[in-house]
């Protein structure tokens, strides 16, 4: 971050006549550029019954266009000693990279190429699907992953698009041809449906000149509208187990769904998740099963609200031995923090903690391009770094209690163990 | 103390400050004002290297214990000192050191120091807070043992090593784990967490004479304490290939060809460095930040080799800057329906074509160039700047850091080769396969 940020973000945003939205934020702190260019068109977009298709695509995208061959590609990211990832979400295709401002000119270019004018080599297609059901052997392998995947398919249903497997199946990759690949860039690839942010040590009308020539004569149809169904409002607590024998943990991953990130409550949430499972080393679940238990190296909660309908999720790595007491833990904190809510103590603590953090989440040029992202993403504005501290200093005791009322109650978890032993949870 | 504002080096240009307290306690600020942000790193002089035969992870255990309070500090009150100014914090341990950190906004300075005095000295080691983190730590270990590819290079690492305390983990062996004492635990503290043992890291948005008053204020009166002796064995020469197999449930196969490699500070480290970047697209030598991500590897040898000719989904190598003599690892992920052999066939022809006709100038400009980029990469933030300035001041000494851009561009194609030949060769090596039994 330049000096000059440490008051706050001053990106500057300009959408093109094809619908692109550009946003660069100068920043001179290091002679290095970050691209993030983010299209909208994850995993949500799959076909239906045929999972794997846009991540797939993401693997092959990047391998050849229709001006250079993936060697000649390779040869433009390497010589600069850049990576470009190319990776989905279960909404956006994100194609980003970090290199030195000298080479910026350069890589933006090819990235665009890349975006633009994929040529999904078959040779390409054979090798990266090859790789992609190696990676999808690794994840059966790994129980973090299983108990995590499983836990979504309980809480979303599997036909459900936060509930199917965003990588797709070993069977679906098999089946996916390169004419699904074109397709999907074809219909979901376009500038209608991207916002490219660019931060770093660039100027911001030359890369909005820039990037008006390289995304000229571009169309594509506008973004359709995201329907992501509200989940089923469970009325019991429902519980999975994963036999993995040969390995020596067991992964816990126990949540509810939530709300969307639009829905006004959402800092009330944010709170209350940092207080349930982030403040310190874990919030209150891992003061209890790491701090006075002591069985666990990692106990935590996530929440990351997205389009739909989102998830708040517990996870926690013990002992096989540890399950039991582990989900007696998990089910007292969440029924404690559910019935009586937090304490002025934990409000005070949360709040100054979010908002101190701040600058320290905007300190590099990627974090600042992931959260313009999502300002764009969501309509948060671009002064949102500075609305923020407010935004979360007025958030009440009363309305986190009240969140933490509306999902936390153990008899309507889902849980999903992975692990060596399968041992059968008590009820709630 | 008037000698502490006196600094012994600074730099303009980065405006740094660095000077010992009488105590021995080495201090070392560079101001970056581009974030209220400060970064404090204490460093010790400590790893897994220093632990005696049957106390294997203890160095790691009192990082553990290092958490759980001091007698200004209760437990419960660690949580919550730099968090209420939006900071985080952690630490780590390795072979040669052992450290802490915490980066908040600048106001949290004073705070920040005072955590680390309390650690330095005052630690608790309260025996029932050591047993119950002793389950923690099992915990940690058994998380790493699901992971297959950390299974095997722990395999690898101790088969690699006969004499040298590199060769074990720096978690532990599990029996170890089990039987450490709480007097172990306390008495290694003591001996290794003192003054003259250790260098303070200051980064960020402050007053470098400032922070030297501050440190010193908070510092100053820790007594210093006897140097603690380091274990300092010599690993004997390898006569011969090792290998070892491990065949367990699991879906996908693993391979690593590890070499005794360089330590930093000897003129064969750069060179292997540029080696490792043709072979597998380099990383940068940030240990806290480079190794997160893909490298730039697409026209690396061993990834053209394996990835692109379809037998390995990933290919990694690592060549880290450690105080003594390490290994240069290469791991492949096996491609589903691919044997282990193929993989290792493949791996060692790329190594024997390199050790016979060595590199290409426009490799090791491509390299170099790389390096360069990542240069910059790792030091990004006030944490990662703090990181590398506490890290080579441990691990090989003030001057290293930098001298570190000249000494990749002073690299011939040559020194390359020749490192490659003398070092990559069968007798230097071993070899580690994880063969998955079935469908866990």
């Amino acid at each position: 971050m330049s000096s000059s940020l440490a008051a706050g973000l001053t990106p500057v945003r300009h959408t093109l006549p094809n619908g692109a939205t550009v946003i660069v934020q100068e920043s001179s702190a290091t002679p290095a550029v970050s691209i993030n260019a983010a299209f909208l068109a994850g995993s949500c977009c799959d076909p239906q019954g045929l999972p794997g298709v846009a991540y797939l695509t993401s693997r092959v995208v990047d391998r050849g266009t229709t001006h250079r061959s993936a060697d000649a590609i390779a040869e433009e990211l390497d010589k600069r000693g850049v990576a470009l990832r190319v990776g989905t979400t279960r909404h956006r295709m994100i194609f980003s990279s970090t290199c030195l401002a000298e080479d910026f000119d350069d890589v933006l270019e090819l990235l665009v190429e890349v975006a633009r004018w994929p040529a999904f080599p078959d040779a390409e297609l054979v090798k990266r699907r090859a790789e992609s059901i190696t990676s999808l052997r690794q994840d059966e392998d790994n129980p973090s992953i299983r108990a995590g995947e499983t836990l979504s398919e309980l809480l979303y249903g599997p036909e459900h698009p936060y509930g199917r497997p965003a990588k797709g199946t070993v069977a679906t990759l098999e089946r996916i041809e390169r004419a699904a690949l074109t397709k999907f860039h074809a219909d979901e690839i376009n500038p209608a449906v991207l916002t490219l942010v660019v931060v770093g040590d660039v100027g911001a009308q030359k890369t909005i000149d820039r990037l008006c020539e390289l995304l000229d004569g571009w169309t594509g149809a506008p973004a359709r509208p995201i329907v992501v169904p509200p989940p089923a409002v469970p009325a019991v607590r429902r519980v999975r187990q994963i036999p993995m024998p040969g390995k020596s943990q067991t992964d816990i991953a126990y949540g509810f769904t939530t709300i969307r990130r639009l829905d006004p409550r959402y800092h009330a949430y944010w709170v209350l998740n940092n207080i349930l499972g982030q403040f310190g080393l874990g919030g209150r679940l891992a003061d209890n099963i790491r701090e006075r238990q002591g069985m666990a190296y990692y106990a935590f909660s996530e929440f990351k609200a997205n389009v739909g309908e989102s998830p708040l999720v517990v996870r926690a790595g013990v002992d096989p031995k540890n399950v039991d007491r582990t989900i007696d833990a998990i089910d007292a904190e969440v029924r404690d923090l559910g019935l009586r809510g937090p304490t002025n103590v934990e409000m005070d603590e949360s709040r100054a903690y979010l908002i101190g953090s701040i600058p320290r989440l905007l300190e590099t040029n990627e974090s600042i391009a992931a959260f313009l992202q999502d300002c764009e993403r969501f309509d948060l504005g671009l002064d949102y770094d500075r609305r923020l501290p407010e935004l979360l200093e007025a958030v009440t005791i009363d309305e986190v209690r009240a969140a933490a009322a509306d999902v936390l109650n153990p008899e309507r978890a889902a849980l999903a163990i992975a692990g060596p032993e399968t041992p059968v949870p008590k009820d709630a | 103390m008037d000698s502490m504002h006196r600094p012994a080096t600074t730099s303009l240009e980065s405006r740094t400050l660095s000077d010992h307290l009488p105590n021995g306690l080495k201090v070392v600020v560079q101001e970056v004002h581009t974030a209220p942000l400060v970064s404090v790193w204490c460093w010790y002089r400590v790893g897994s290297a220093d632990e005696e035969t049957g106390l294997t992870g203890v160095s790691h255990w009192v990082e553990h214990m290092n958490f759980k309070g001091t007698i200004n500090i209760p437990r419960e009150q660690m949580k919550g000192i730099v968090e209420r100014f939006g900071g985080m914090w952690n630490g780590y341990t390795w072979i040669d050191q052992t450290t802490y950190l915490e980066t908040a906004g600048r106001a949290a300075l004073d705070q920040m120091l005072f955590i680390e005095a309390e650690r330095m000295a005052y630690g608790l080691y309260e025996p029932a807070e050591c047993e119950s983190e002793r389950t923690v730590i099992i915990s940690e270990l058994q998380g790493g043992d699901n992971d297959p590819d950390q299974l095997l290079d722990t395999e690898v690492t101790a088969t690699a090593f006969r004499a040298h305390p590199y060769g074990h983990p720096t978690i532990g062996w599990l029996e170890d784990l089990r039987s450490m004492t709480r007097d172990n635990l306390y008495e290694y503290y003591r001996r290794f967490y003192i003054p003259n043992n250790a260098t303070l890291v200051v980064v960020g948005d402050v007053d470098a004479s400032d922070v030297m008053t501050r440190a010193e204020k908070h510092f100053a009166s820790i007594p210093e304490g006897p140097v603690p002796q380091r274990i300092r064995a010599t690993e004997p020469e390898q006569l011969g290939e090792r290998r070892v197999v491990i065949e367990r449930e699991g879906t996908t196969g693993y391979v690593k060809t590890v070499y005794r490699a360089p330590a930093a500070i000897e003129p064969d480290f750069f060179p292997m460095l540029l080696l490792d970047a043709i072979l597998t697209g380099a990383k940068g030598v940030n240990l806290w930040s480079s190794f997160r991500g893909v490298p730039p590897q697409r026209k690396a040898r061993l990834y053209t080799a394996l990835v692109e000719g379809g037998l390995a989904s990933t290919v990694s190598g690592a060549i880290l800057p450690t105080a003594q003599p390490y290994l240069y690892t290469l791991s492949f992920t096996v491609i589903d329906g691919v044997s282990l052999a193929a993989v290792e066939v493949a791996a060692l022809n790329e190594i024997e074509r390199v050790r016979r006709a060595g590199v290409e100038p426009s490799e090791v400009e491509r390299a170099r160039h790389q390096l360069r980029a990542r240069l910059v990469f790792d030091n990004d933030s006030v944490t990662n700047i703090a990181h590398q300035l506490g890290y080579f001041e441990t691990v090989a000494g003030p001057r290293f850091l930098p001298s570190i851009q000249r000494r990749i561009d002073a690299v011939t194609p040559e020194q390359i080769w020749d490192v490659a030949r003398r070092r990559l060769g069968s007798a230097n090596r071993t070899v580690g396969w994880f063969r998955p039994t079935g469908r866990s």
